[in-house]
């Protein structure tokens, strides 16, 4: 029986009077690569962003290791070991490639952070060639692998990775997917949340299927790779 | 050539407080995304500050130490009473409290203290003239210049080099998910509000060394100053705020120096119809980055 990284039961987010995530349950194991697919507006980030505590969850409760997140203030998830890529990148346009990664370290003790800056480096060299430029100015690319380094500053235990191949190069888009792999392999707990359904399940360990902020369908992601009704709804013909 | 000189120093000491004023107003902003009105009122603490210091027997140079630290800690005084019980509403509601803070501040003043100027005794080193050649300059500008120039310095040696300083930035460009990464809501924004309340009292000491004089609404003028830098500037980035400062010293040492005197009396009114031609073409400053701010 593997450990539950963090488990989800029957989490509600509300916007108003509108319910964008209505009761779901999900679970990551340590060492687990879980993807959630769906639709643009199937409640996807609404759940990330509730298990980060950007908003706040109506009902229903979010463990990670056994703890509560709810009433957990959102700076204090990167010194459990929770990283953040969001959607949409967000990296720090104004400040330098250098201090974004500077403060994905914020929560590690100072004298490590240049040291991590450097393993940083070695992984992603194209930032190393611009650690001065302005995050702002990168490539759609560039910045998606920043927001992943930044993520990385922590070494973190779990990581939640929201469409991070969203609006990419196809040839980008398959260097995110082999990184995503590369640190699934290094056995970091993930949470990625995708529209490239292809690509996800054939990376990923368990899969959810979200529709209209429910999941649909749970299964191994393999299995549910080859399912025809999933082939029909989300991969197309082809 | 003298002439010249005489513009310069005029431009960079003027333009120097606006900066920054600017700046003090404009950090709170990239956070908060509101205007703080009452960030004149910190200039008043601080000079109150220096007075009752005075009066209590200390040098100059102690007093206004203590006075800049009162107005940093009222900056961050204000921010826990007035303004984080309301965080995450409307910045059109932050912008109201802020004038009500102003006022309530202002009519506090006259009632606790006086509603007369209380004369501040400038020392003699802020005095007087240095003498370069034929050419007569104040001290007092000399002074202005250097401690502005020395306050920009540490300023950006603070957000750049130190932690906390890039948290701020980072925050200021994107507050969750700063947050996200382990940046504290509270202690950047406590931070942010103690920076504008310092630069606020500088710009108090210097404003004061060169009129000798604190009043109730003393604020009120440098921050209407600050808000027209801000303005031609751009709000929502350093930069800007800095350019919007020394530009605003450029018009109105440029309206001073090129007006007959007649005319002299009308230098606001031509700095406020410049301002209205920056409303009408430029809305968003010199600099427009205009990222929106995380409320």
């Amino acid at each position: 029986m593997k450990k539950a990284v963090l488990e989800v039961e029957n989490l509600v987010v509300q916007y108003g009077q509108i319910s964008a995530v209505q009761g779901v349950n999900l679970t990551v194991n340590e060492n687990e690569l879980v993807t959630v697919i769906g639709a643009n507006g199937a409640g996807k980030t609404s759940t990330l962003n509730a298990m980060m505590g950007l908003v706040p969850a109506a009902s229903g409760e979010i463990r990670y290791k056994g703890e509560s997140l709810l009433h957990m203030p959102v700076e204090k998830r990167p010194s459990m070991g929770i990283a953040f890529s969001p959607e949409g990148r967000r990296v720090f346009g104004p400040l330098s490639v250098r201090d974004n990664l500077r403060v994905g370290g914020n929560s590690l003790p100072a004298s490590q952070v240049d040291g991590r800056i450097d393993e940083m480096v070695e992984r992603f060299p194209i930032l190393g060639e611009r650690l001065q430029q302005a995050a702002g100015t990168l490539s759609g690319g560039e910045q998606q692998m920043l927001a992943i380094a930044r993520a990385l500053m922590i070494s973190p235990d779990f990581l939640i990775l929201d469409e991070p191949s969203l609006g990419l190069a196809p040839i980008v888009v398959a260097q995110v997917f082999e990184l995503i792999a590369e640190l699934h392999a290094e056995g970091v707990a993930i949470l990625l949340v995708e529209q490239n359904v292809r690509k996800s399940l054939a990376i990923a360990d368990r899969a959810y299927v979200m529709e209209l902020g429910r999941f649909v369908r749970e299964g191994a992601a393999d299995e549910l790779a080859a399912d025809p009704s999933i082939e029909n709804s989300y991969l197309g013909a082809a | 050539m003298d002439l010249f000189l005489q513009f310069l120093v005029s431009v960079l000491s003027l333009g120097g407080v606006y900066a920054l004023l600017a700046l003090g107003l404009s950090t709170v902003f990239g956070l908060l995304g509101f205007l703080n009105f009452a960030h004149g009122d910190l200039m008043t603490i601080c000079g109150y500050g220096l007075y009752f210091m005075l009066a209590a027997g200390f040098g100059f140079v102690p007093a206004a130490t203590l006075a800049l630290a009162l107005a940093a800690l009222a900056a961050v005084l204000m921010e826990r009473l007035a303004f984080r019980p309301l965080r995450g509403r409307n910045p059109m509601t932050l912008l109201i409290t802020s004038f009500a803070l102003s006022l309530a501040l202002h009519v506090s003043f006259q009632i606790f203290i006086s509603p007369k100027p209380k004369p501040i005794p400038v020392p003699e080193f802020l005095s007087g003239y240095f003498t370069i050649g034929e050419i007569f300059i104040s001290r007092a500008q000399v002074i202005a210049i250097v401690v502005s120039v020395l306050s920009l310095v540490l300023l950006n040696l603070f957000v750049n080099r130190t932690r906390l300083g890039v948290a701020l930035r980072a925050a200021a460009a994107d507050f969750d998910v700063a947050r996200a990464f382990g940046v504290k809501a509270n202690q950047v924004i406590a931070i942010a509000f103690a920076l504008s309340g310092l630069l606020a009292g500088l710009a108090a000491l210097v404003w004061i060394s060169q009129r000798g004089a604190v009043f109730p609404t003393m604020g009120l003028t440098p921050m209407v100053k600050a808000l027209i830098a801000v303005i031609i500037g751009g709000l929502s980035n350093p930069r800007g705020a800095l350019l919007g400062g020394f530009m605003l010293g450029l018009l109105e040492a440029g309206f001073l120096f090129t007006l007959p005197d007649s005319l002299v009396l009308y230098r606001d009114a031509l700095v406020l119809l410049v301002l209205i031609l920056f409303l009408m073409f430029r809305p968003n400053g010199l600099i427009a980055t205009n990222p929106e701010p995380m409320r």
